[in-house]
């Protein structure tokens, strides 16, 4: 087995000269009964907006404490060992911040080698050991605990979680072998896995309570003095300590493979199997059904050495890093301070659409917002939607019936324009169509305040030209929303040449309030979401007419890892949309868009156009579909599809940062994950399309200096 | 009724204190989880008030503490609270008045008690006296500072010797340390997590006391109020931080719920005294509390007397004719060693006061007595149930 004390830390610490250390404070603690605990406190000196990190020089430290007490439990000077952090967190995980300066796979190694030789120390210290989550736990903080012998969680704890494989890697210090040896390999499959795939899902401390990652939990008023007389009692043996989860003899004969296995089977579904990390941590959760605790770490290191040093991880963490700190300080907007206030809102519409942003826009502003439609019957049709939705919101829990009377009393519908009349922010969910627009904004413009804020929802149309007939363009944004809206976190503000900046602070305010990230674009056909995916739309719509069958088509794709298959992808946003914005993109750039006939035979079959499996994967086009298109006799294969997609995605990415549409590669891919899902192992598209050489191929050259790729084995 | 009561564990004040980053409001708090848990038959949502003192009433120690404090600790919110403000009888005025409000039949269980964190909140701090006092020579201009007030008791009583008040203090020292090995002190101590520079740490224990304390060493202490003076940091309580809380109850209400008696409430009084000698103050409260409870100064088994300075027990003392080493007075020591949180004190005084009885049921009174700043003094008298006469008339 590995002899960690033989290897060679410094490295990796001098690496990490400038890291925020958190410090190991150590205090006896003379326990009700008299015995002694050693309280340790994991501390980084900062306040509460800087989680404490575990970089290698903290790892060092607390190590040395640790040695130091190994020696007076032997001399019998101590009882017990407990360890907890500051205020709020026990510790927020492994110190990130220079995994971009790995320089092999051999220093990636001695990462998971120096948690492990640490850590693992919290087990083998000669008295019992316990964690006191009291705040924070994540990924390494997390592992602290599932280190020590016992643990105990503060019911306040925000969360904890082990999110490795959202970021690219697996629960290297001990996570994948002991947590399964803990609560048993469903519940395991459920922390290693299926939450981190959730959009990153943590656990609440009454979840890590259930599920046993806990043995006890207290309320925060008294969490540090209930914990350590509960300590006390544990280690004076009146506490017993009950552990139903973790697993026993026929656990492990008869469930654990099997679930294991039915995991492997619903990821493959899910998410195809490009992405590595999931599939490794199943690996590592599987073989810690059995074998000893060094050998699980030993698998552990060799395993997370891979995935660090590999690619999907660097650009995990460059996604990470864009809908982390790029999402929250959007490039080009303009001064926060610039932005006016918006205390009431007008929405033009009052179909669904138009009914989902009143519903977001009361939620989160709590001003009034007053919705039009042409009658009386549409607009109580709007009115009846928001009501029953808040409604449901109070059936829900989500709200009080305070909260709810209050929102209800807060909207309110009108046929009358002069009702927008003291409206500072106006937004219209009209039919997509130029001349529909320039109407509805030429009716409610002359009962404005010359500086309340127009915004259009448009998706496709030139929001210049839309403006063209208002008596302010300069106050008109585009704020592009994605459906459905309650859900998806982007909107795309579009600048047109005569928008200025109040309008556009007050744009990028108004989105945050609306706890949506948003993202400045130039006033370009499709802006950035649905210029790409249109690409891809039509690349598989030219296979398909090309008479490559759409089973082939819709697989094709599969090694970026996309969330859908194109034609899941249509059919979801629906078939005449997707007919409509293929048109938009024709229309503005024929030479480089492809449009379809077939595309359009689909979109008004008014039938299913496709087959789907349980999972709601495509599996092919209906009979009647099959019916309605004419196909030619050049099928392609999958390669060259995929080939085909990653050349023009890349030439069209390159041409869209020449133009200006955004400021930089950075926001495509932050686009492209918040508003189309795209996976952060790819880091959106462009360190992809970088490390498959599409933008070698293209333009000769990398979207990124230098790519955002692994080191290699 | 007096049910229970609790109190931190005390620390001397100041950055070097253990309380130093610890919130006077969490410490009012922790009284009050700690007397719930000891008291698990009281159903939270049955207590009918909370009244909670404090001498400085700002910051941490504002916003009404006793409502703050009885969110914080987990009341229900239908529960009610206040803040009280007696100077050095914070928590005792608090007794007193929410007892009144069980005597008239108005409350059936109160929590009541006192925090001081003289750290952040030092001795008249942002006070604005009105210079009325000054210009009409109302008080004098000393009389605001207690030192100033135990010296000018010396000079009044010259009887009352640093001497004496020195080998009160050392005994007071000893008698507090004598308990702690005795384990007498420890079982009304909730414990307090502490955070520090170095880390999570835990209060047990009282962090000031000095059993070491010789006279020859504590005649060598500076009088940090007169040149050649006799107050010295030796004979006087040193600045404390600290909470203290009580269950109180009607009987009726005891005996529904469950709950234990420790003491029954026989009589109380305040009294006032000219500022400037504040000391005193205690003498004429006993005598009135005395005589609306119909007994006299014989009567009484046990004194838990606060020591707010030596001088100003003994003058007390030797009033009532009772000698300075007479073992029924503050038989396990005092503030001097313990500490004296001003507005938290009056409740320490009573869980002592209480535990005593348990331990001397041949005992039938006690008195609970302290002076207060700007010239005032309070007591509470109080019957020991563990007695064999107890309830049955004199």
């Amino acid at each position: 087995m590995t002899d960690y004390s033989k290897i060679d830390f410094s490295e990796l610490a001098a690496m990490s000269a400038d890291e925020v250390v958190t410090h190991s404070y150590v205090r006896d603690v003379r326990l009700p009964s008299g015995k002694t605990l050693v309280l340790i406190t994991l501390d980084n000196g900062r306040d509460h907006t800087r989680p404490t990190t575990l970089g290698p020089v903290t790892l060092l430290e607390l190590d040395e404490r640790l040695v130091e007490l190994q020696v007076r439990a032997a001399a019998g000077e101590i009882d017990a060992v407990a360890i907890t952090g500051k205020p709020y967190f026990l510790a927020a995980g492994a110190d990130l911040s220079k995994v971009g300066e790995i320089p092999s796979r051999e220093v990636a190694l001695k990462m998971g080698q120096l948690g492990h030789f640490v850590l693992g120390k919290l087990g083998e210290l000669g008295v019992p050991s316990f964690c006191f989550i009291n705040g924070l736990a994540l990924g390494g903080g997390l592992e602290i605990a599932l280190n020590s012998d016992y643990r105990t969680v503060d019911s306040s704890a925000p969360g904890l979680a082990l999110p490795e494989v959202f970021l690219g890697i697996i629960p290297g210090w001990g996570g994948a072998y002991l947590l399964p040896n803990l609560i048993g390999i469903e519940n395991a499959l459920k922390v290693v896995v299926e939450n981190p795939l959730k959009n990153n899902r943590m656990l609440k401390a009454k979840d890590a309570l259930e599920l046993g990652i806990a043995d006890a939990m207290f309320a925060p008023v008294n969490f540090l003095e209930e914990s350590l007389k509960w300590a006390d009692g544990v280690i004076g043996g009146r506490v017993q300590v009950k552990r139903p989860n973790t697993p026993g003899k026929l656990e492990r004969l008869a469930k654990w493979d099997v679930a294991i296995g039915i995991a492997r089977k619903t990821l493959e579904a899910r998410i195809g199997s490009v992405a590595k990390s999931p599939y490794a941590a199943l690996e590592l959760l599987k073989a810690a059904k059995s074998g000893t605790k060094a050998e699980g770490f030993a698998r552990e290191d060799e395993i997370l050495a891979d995935l660090i040093a590999g690619d999907q991880f660097r650009a995990s963490i460059y996604a990470f890093n864009l809908v982390q700190k790029r999402a929250k300080r959007p490039a080009g907007a303009p001064d926060r301070a610039l932005a006016r206030k918006v205390t009431k809102v007008g929405i033009i519409g009052a179909g669904l659409m138009a009914s989902q942003f009143a519903l977001l826009f009361v939620r989160r502003l709590q001003v009034p917002v007053v919705i039009t439609d042409l009658d009386q019957a549409r607009v109580d049709k709007g009115l009846g939607y928001i009501r029953d939705e808040i409604g449901a919101l109070e059936q829900k829990g989500r709200i009080d019936a305070d909260e709810a009377n209050r929102l209800r009393a807060l909207v309110s519908g009108t046929t009358d324009k002069a009702d927008f009349a003291d409206c500072d922010w106006v937004i219209e969910a009209v039919f997509e169509d130029l001349a529909v627009k320039q109407q509805v904004f030429a009716e409610v413009e002359p009962h404005l305040a010359e500086t309340a804020i127009i915004a259009t929802n448009t998706s496709s149309l030139s929001v210049e030209e839309i403006g063209a007939t208002l008596a302010h363009p300069e106050r008109l944004v585009g704020f592009h929303f994605f459906n459905p809206v309650a859900v998806m976190p982007l909107i795309e503000i579009v600048k047109t040449p005569k928008t200025d900046d109040a309008t556009l602070a007050t744009a990028f305010a108004t989105a945050a309030k609306l706890k949506k990230s948003a993202v400045l674009t130039a006033d370009a056909p499709g802006f950035v979401v649905n210029r790409l995916l249109a690409k891809v739309m039509g690349e598989a719509a030219r296979a398909v007419d090309e008479g490559t069958p759409v089973p082939v088509v819709e697989k094709a794709l599969a090694p970026i890892g996309l969330p859908m298959g194109p034609f899941e992808l249509i059919d979801l946003v629906g078939w005449a949309v997707a007919a409509h914005v293929q048109d938009t993109m024709v229309r503005e750039f024929p030479e480089r868009f492809y449009a379809s006939e077939n595309m359009h035979a689909l979109s008004k079959l008014g039938a299913p156009v496709v087959e789907k499996d349980k999972h709601g994967k495509v599996v092919d086009l209906t009979k009647e579909a099959k019916k309605a298109i004419t196909v030619g006799k050049t099928p392609v294969d999958a390669a060259t599809i995929l080939r085909r997609v990653e050349d023009e995605l890349a030439g069209e990415i390159r041409l869209m940062l020449d133009e200006h549409v955004v400021a930089a590669a950075e926001d495509i891919d932050l686009c492209l994950i918040l508003g189309a899902g795209w996976p952060f192992q790819a880091g959106g598209a462009t360190p992809y399309l970088d490390r498959v050489g599409a933008s070698e191929r293209v333009f000769g050259d990398t979207f990124h200096h230098p790519p955002v790729q692994g080191v290699g084995a | 009724m007096f049910v229970d009561g609790v109190r931190t564990p005390f620390g001397r004040a100041g950055e070097k204190g253990m309380y130093w980053n610890t919130r006077a409001d969490d410490l009012a708090v922790k009284t009050i989880t700690g007397l719930l848990e000891r008291n698990p038959s009281l159903p939270p949502a049955r207590v009918d008030d909370v009244a909670i003192a404090a001498t400085t009433q700002q910051g941490d120690q504002g916003l009404t503490l006793g409502r703050t404090a009885a969110i914080l600790a987990g009341l229900p919110m239908s529960v009610p609270g206040f803040a009280i403000d007696r100077m050095c009888a914070g928590a005792m005025t608090a007794v007193t008045t929410t007892g009144s409000g069980i005597g008239f039949g108005q409350y059936d269980v109160v929590i009541a008690g006192g925090v001081e964190h003289m750290g952040r909140h030092p001795m008249g701090l942002d006070a604005d006296p009105n210079p009325r006092f000054l210009a009409e020579k109302l008080v004098a201009a000393d009389a605001l500072n207690m030192g100033n007030t135990a010296e000018r008791l010396h000079d009044r009583f010259p009887e009352l010797t640093k001497e004496r008040a020195d080998r009160f203090g050392m005994l007071s020292q000893q008698k507090v340390q004598a308990a702690y090995d005795n384990g007498d002190i420890q079982p009304d101590l909730v414990p307090v997590a502490l955070r520090t520079e170095s880390g999570w740490g835990l209060a047990t224990e009282d962090e000031g006391r000095r059993p070491e304390t010789t006279m020859d060493g504590l005649a060598t202490l500076k009088t940090p109020f007169r040149p050649h003076g006799r107050v010295t940091a030796g004979n006087a309580s040193p600045l404390t931080d600290g909470a203290t809380a009580a269950i109180l109850a009607s009987s009726d209400a005891a005996k529904e719920l469950g709950l234990g008696t420790k003491m029954r409430m026989v009589s109380f009084a305040f009294a006032g005294v000219e500022p400037e000698v504040m000391g005193i103050g205690p003498i004429p409260s006993t005598e009135k509390a005395l005589k609306r409870a119909g007994l006299d100064i014989s009567d009484i088994g046990l004194f838990e007397l606060n020591e707010a300075f030596a001088v100003q027990v003994l003058s007390f003392l030797d009033h009532f004719g009772i000698a300075d080493d007479d073992e029924r007075v503050n038989p396990w020591g005092g503030a001097i060693a313990i500490g004296h949180p001003l507005a938290a004190s009056g409740v320490r005084l009573m869980l002592q006061l209480a535990r005593q009885f348990e331990q001397r049921p041949d005992v039938r009174y006690g008195v609970t007595a302290m002076c207060v700043g700007l010239g005032q003094g309070g007591t509470v008298i109080w019957e020991n149930p563990h007695h064999k006469r107890y309830g049955k008339g004199r």
